[in-house]
């Protein structure tokens, strides 16, 4: 059994550590503080946290005013209310202008569980990732979640980063460093590669090592930062396998799947498969279920690889 | 005893047992939402075993009264209530939140029937609600519309445009119904982000306003009659309630909004409720 971590736990030590040295660090919640861990920062610093209160549009108006008078705010609640609710104060107010706000957004895709739909995006990548200005970050475990946090508080404009409910199996070392913009190769291989994103990358490599278990050499590469996009890195894994599959929580319409395959269709036309969520919503059920249900597990993927690597014409 | 008294200890035998249903399906489930489903078993009971006109057999009657859960996490007491009406086998309430069950987390419409609306991302209902008064007197039909709002939800912005809009419509066949626990997730709403003055706040959006005690039948229906009898403009009924009303250690703790009894605590809870096990 592979190690888990919670995100969310990472995210909320991550802001205790950044208020010590940054005064201009504050916090901002919409009465979800304990889900999000954003309590971790209201209590060390009391005075630098607001609970805006079950009002997401004004807390994200808010963050927008903050950052307006020098104040770097981190704005969290389910990534839901964050993007779907608010998202006209998200654009127009936070994006338009390029305000530096960190949206730090939880309990995204079906992996919320039990809550069933009206609780579960599956459509903020596309959300966000339409926004000009914007920078999007998906992380794929808990030491690469501590790092987006620091990078998109270190860096100047507004950042979207998207996580879990459950916990996410660990996957990099402590010597990971986390580049925004730059996707990291984790597997080689010369017959496929897999594109994938947070909860996404352990599965994507347990699919990999299935696929090996048949003489299938598929390339992992984790693609936190959908964007701006690591245009450069996909075109040379399509150039380097000739055969593609994306794998995100997410729905295939405007996530990674569609920033791959624009990336592709301009550059490197190749065989696609996509693996996310096909044009539905969520439901109630056990997280494991729901990414049964929707065709989230390893075995989608190695199936979507085994598909894709026929299409190419070589396997 | 008065045919009035029998009523009241049957509405109050029915919420002891909704109560009772509420705590099996969120210990069944694993999950969910105990403190605010128990703070609104009275309103709910009131509403669905006196006030409203259903016919359980025809769930989309055109002349049906409608009841939009707006606090869609309350869902396992809307469930218990639908059930009790027959509106679907009471078995099925165990099946709350499980993978292909029509009895979803939140309440969502055309899955179950009797569920008016899809709701779980708060402050959308009374908008809905607004909607569907509106149509009705369009049509010249004399149904009536209820709306059960959180006091923690009535922070949303959208919550006060319906308000507004209900006011300007004199949508007097739409009745608000506030459940007034004083708590939501991260503790007390006067400390958290306050939206007090209530009633106030309501009068001054151009609501008749009454307050009601939440777990007093007959204040309740008391209450539902005079909102009926309004005219011109939509009602709000005030309900001062007490989160996890019925069991004692659920009573007034933010920390039971969101987390299912085990199955000691859920035997403890039926035993204080005289729900059987
Ligand atoms: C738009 C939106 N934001 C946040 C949530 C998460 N949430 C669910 S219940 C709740 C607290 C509700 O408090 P209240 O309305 O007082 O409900 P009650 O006390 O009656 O349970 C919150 C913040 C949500 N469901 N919808
Ligand atoms: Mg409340």
């Amino acid at each position: 059994m592979q190690k888990k971590s919670s995100t969310r736990e990472a995210y909320g030590r991550t802001l205790v550590e950044l208020g010590k040295n940054c005064p201009e660090l504050v916090v901002l919640d919409a009465d979800l503080s304990k889900s999000t861990k954003t309590s971790e920062f209201a209590g060390r610093f009391p005075d630098r946290f607001f609970d805006m209160g079950i009002a997401e549009q004004n807390m994200m108006g808010a963050a927008a005013g903050f950052a307006l008078a020098g104040k770097i705010p981190c704005a969290s609640t389910f990534a839901v209310f964050a993007t779907g609710r608010a998202y006209d104060q998200v654009r127009t107010a936070i994006a338009y202008p390029g305000l530096n706000v960190k949206i730090v957004a939880t309990h995204a895709g079906v992996s919320v569980g039990e809550d069933g739909a009206s609780h579960q995006t599956v459509e903020d990548i596309s959300l966000m990732r339409t926004l000009p200005n914007m920078t999007v970050i998906v992380p794929a475990d808990a030491l690469e979640t501590a790092q987006a946090v620091t990078a998109a508080v270190e860096m100047q404009g507004p950042v979207y980063i998207r996580l879990g409910r459950p916990a996410f199996p660990d996957i990099f070392a402590e010597d990971y460093r986390f580049q925004i913009g730059r996707a990291a190769l984790l597997r080689q291989g010369g017959d496929a590669v897999i594109f994938a994103l947070g909860l996404m990358v352990s599965r994507a490599l347990d699919a990999a090592l299935l696929l090996a278990e048949e003489g299938t050499e598929a390339a992992v590469v984790n693609v936190s930062t959908v964007k701006p996009l690591d245009r450069e890195m996909i075109i040379k894994m399509a150039r380097k396998t000739g055969a593609v599959v994306t794998a995100e929580e997410h729905s295939i319409y405007g996530g990674l799947g569609s920033a791959v395959a624009e990336v592709l269709g301009e550059n490197h036309p190749v065989p696609l498969e996509r693996v996310g969520i096909r044009d539905r919503f969520g439901e109630s059920g056990s997280p494991e279920q729901l990414l049964e249900t929707c065709g989230l597990t390893a075995k989608h993927i190695a199936g979507a690889v085994r598909r894709v690597i026929e299409r190419s014409g070589n396997p | 005893m008065s045919e009035n008294q029998q009523l009241i200890k049957d509405l109050e035998e029915k919420a002891r047992l909704i109560r009772g249903d509420i705590i099996k399906m969120l210990a069944e489930a694993g999950s969910g939402h105990p403190g605010g489903s128990l703070s609104s078993v009275e309103i709910v009971t009131a509403l669905y075993f006196r006030v409203l006109r259903l016919q359980p057999d025809q769930p989309e009657w055109s002349d049906r009264d409608r009841f939009i859960l707006s606090k869609g996490h309350a869902a396992p007491l809307l469930y218990a209530a639908l059930a009790g009406r027959g509106f679907f086998p009471r078995e099925e309430l165990l099946t709350l939140r499980k993978l292909g069950t029509r009895l979803q987390g939140h309440p969502s419409r055309g899955m179950l029937p009797g569920v008016e609306a899809s709701t779980g991302s708060l402050g959308q209902g009374l908008s809905m609600g607004l909607g569907i008064a509106l149509a009705g007197k369009l049509d010249q039909r004399d149904y009536r519309v209820y709306v059960l709002l959180g006091d923690g939800e009535s922070e949303e912005g959208q919550v006060w445009e319906a308000a507004m809009a209900a006011a300007h419509y004199r949508a007097d066949n739409l009745t608000a119904v506030l459940d007034y626990n004083g708590l939501q997730i991260d503790g007390p709403i006067r400390e958290v982000m306050s939206p007090l003055p209530l009633p106030e706040k309501w009068r001054s959006f151009g609501w008749a306003v009454r307050e009601a005690d939440g777990h007093d039948f007959r204040d309740l229906l008391d209450a539902f009659a005079w909102a009926a009898g309004v005219k011109d403009r939509p009602s709000m009924i005030v309900a001062r309630t007490v989160k996890g009303k019925g069991v004692s250690f659920m009573e007034n703790d933010a920390g039971w909004h969101g987390k299912a009894p085990n199955a000691q605590q859920a035997g403890q809870a039926l035993d204080e409720l005289g729900a059987g096990s």
